[in-house]
């Protein structure tokens, strides 16, 4: 019987090494998914579940509290800003972008151009509140030139710390951002393409209207939807430009997170922040596939 | 090309190029002239707004803070996002989805969305381990993912790492060395650019900081900016002028010809949020 045991247990042993491999190869990428469940998936959940948690355990006031005036009008207030800013600064940063693809490839002008463009795509925030306000703020190098010259800017109103304002500031960021999302697919336009619709009789309307435009459209629709997201969940640019109110989604989340009055509503501020990212979450996946379109065609 | 489209062409590009080159320039030109103004408007130009900068003691701690953030979050983020990814590669491919998913799910997650949920557990790291701001960087490699993500994905995908590190394997390499003194050699460029991308991220950081109260590089210019507005400016143009020094040291290193659009097309996405 003892003897007739041994290779049960041998061939039963099998598997169970087959097995231990197995998880010793998982556990390479525990440290990594640890990592990033607690600072990424974690918070998020805090989100949440914070949503519907009020100060006397679960309830559904924080969302339903979501149809108070100030709080549609934040919504509203960012949901114009973006479009707005998404839309000229996608518009100016497509004809940018095409005047530094029309040059060379290789060129200096290009290489300056795309570095440019990184920082300022990404530097944003606190530095650029600051050089708008070193422009046309009060004492702005800008303003003060046209007041000796008997233009006064703000004659109707101080539009810089207004929404107006943050529109303005927004492109400074959004027109690079734009720069480097659409030069890739205007990079897979083949001049060839155009010489074939002239060999077919195109004029340069047709061109654009039946070949380029086409081929570009989910690459720029894709890049508006970018810019749109961008300026959603901004925050820096708007904290240091606006010192009070919350005239935006972002401002008023950091406001109803952090009131120096001890009115701070950690289930309100997740209700907000849930609002935010469910929003953002939508446009970047419409995002992500009008960008596999894009690749469909432009390689 | 026929010769007047091509003087239209030529014509339009001067024109954009002056236009946006005015739009992008002069704000960065009024800083400057905004730091070097006197006290009087009929004061001479004077460098003492950028003398302050070293005088201010909160200022040098924190731009000393940020730079030793940005250094511990590169660091951080090469060792824990390095090995991983080439792990994955070779004996988990079918984590591939998941790791670039999580690298980049912090783009589709706003930063004052993140910072909700992360006050509650930055209490309590700030009661139970450190007050200490360094603790930032935590969160800030976290941030850092979807940029490095992309750049290091581009690096491996560039060498053959199955190949190199069967070779090393046969030979009788250990995984550390096949990692350590294989695939890590080959790939240094983009061990390098996520390093600077990742620098360049740290330094520009506002939202998280500030609203868990740490005082970093930004947040600092944010609230010198309400007592003395030169010295603030200043430091901002500094800031500015170092990422960028950091971005023209990236586009030149290690960016083969046939792959700078491809490159450019992946610094573009994680380009894709603002903090």
């Amino acid at each position: 019987m003892t003897v007739a045991a041994k290779p049960l247990v041998e061939t039963a042993a099998r598997p169970v090494r087959g097995g231990r491999r197995f998880a010793l190869d998982w556990l390479g990428a525990v440290p990594f998914l640890a990592y990033v469940g607690v600072f990424l998936l974690l918070p998020t959940a805090i989100v949440v579940g914070g949503s519907f948690v009020g100060p006397n355990g679960l309830t559904l006031s924080n969302l339903t509290a979501m149809n108070k005036p100030f709080i549609v009008g934040a919504f509203v207030n960012s949901v114009v800003l973006s479009a707005g800013s998404a839309i000229i600064g996608a518009v100016l940063g497509a004809v940018l972008a095409y005047a530094v693809v029309t040059g060379n490839p290789d060129g200096v002008l290009r290489r300056l151009v795309t570095s440019a463009c990184g920082v300022l795509a990404q530097f944003g925030g606190v530095t650029l509140a600051f050089a708008f306000i070193a422009t046309i703020g009060f004492e702005g190098f800008i303003t003060i030139w046209l007041k000796q010259h008997g233009i006064n800017i703000y004659a109707n109103g101080i539009w810089l710390f207004q929404l107006s304002g943050l529109l303005l500031v927004y492109t400074y960021f959004q027109i690079p951002l734009m720069v480097l999302v659409f030069l890739p697919a205007l990079d897979g336009i083949r001049p060839q393409w155009r010489e074939a619709t002239e060999s077919l009789g195109g004029a340069t309307w047709h061109y654009w209207r039946y070949v380029a435009g086409p081929l570009l459209a989910p690459a720029f629709f894709g890049g508006l939807l970018l810019l749109f997201a961008n300026s959603f969940s901004a925050y820096a640019t708007a904290a240091a430009l606006i010192n009070q109110g919350s005239i935006i989604a972002s401002l008023l989340i950091a406001n109803t997170l952090t009131s120096e009055v001890g009115l701070a509503q950690p289930g309100l501020a997740s209700a907000l922040a849930l609002v935010m990212v469910i929003v953002v979450a939508i446009v970047m996946v419409l995002y992500t596939v009008l960008q596999q379109r894009t690749a469909r065609w432009l390689q | 090309m026929s010769r007047s489209r091509r003087l239209k062409l030529q014509v339009f590009r001067v024109i954009v190029f002056l236009v946006f080159g005015a739009f992008f320039l002069v704000p960065i030109g009024a800083m400057f002239e905004f730091s070097t103004r006197g006290n009087t408007d009929t004061a001479p130009r004077t460098l003492s707004a950028w003398q302050t900068i070293f005088q201010t003691p909160d200022l040098v701690a924190a731009i000393l803070a940020s730079l030793a953030l940005a250094v511990i979050t590169s660091a951080g983020m090469l060792v824990l996002l390095v090995p991983t990814m080439i792990w994955v590669r070779l004996r988990l491919p079918r984590l591939n989805r998941v790791v670039e998913f999580l690298c980049l799910l912090p783009l589709t997650i706003p930063a004052i969305v993140l910072v909700a949920g992360l006050a509650p557990e930055y209490r309590w790291l700030s009661i139970n381990v450190s007050e200490s701001i360094l603790t930032l960087a935590f969160v800030y490699l976290v941030l850092v993912l979807p940029y490095t993500y992309r750049t290091l994905h581009a690096g491996l995908a560039a060498i053959d790492v199955k190949t190199l590190s069967e070779a090393a394997r046969s030979l009788g390499a250990g995984w550390a060395t096949v990692m350590g003194r294989i695939i890590v050699p080959n790939m240094w460029s983009a061990l390098l650019n996520a390093a600077l991308l990742s620098v360049a991220v740290v330094l520009g950081e506002f939202t998280i900081a500030n609203l868990l109260n740490y005082v970093n590089l930004q947040v600092a210019i944010a609230l010198l900016g309400r007592a003395n507005a030169g010295v603030s400016i200043a430091v901002a143009v500094a800031s500015l002028m170092f990422a960028f020094i950091l971005l023209v040291i990236l586009s030149f290193f290690g960016r083969p010809r046939a792959r700078v659009a491809q490159l450019e097309a992946d610094t573009t996405l994680s380009w894709g949020q603002k903090t």
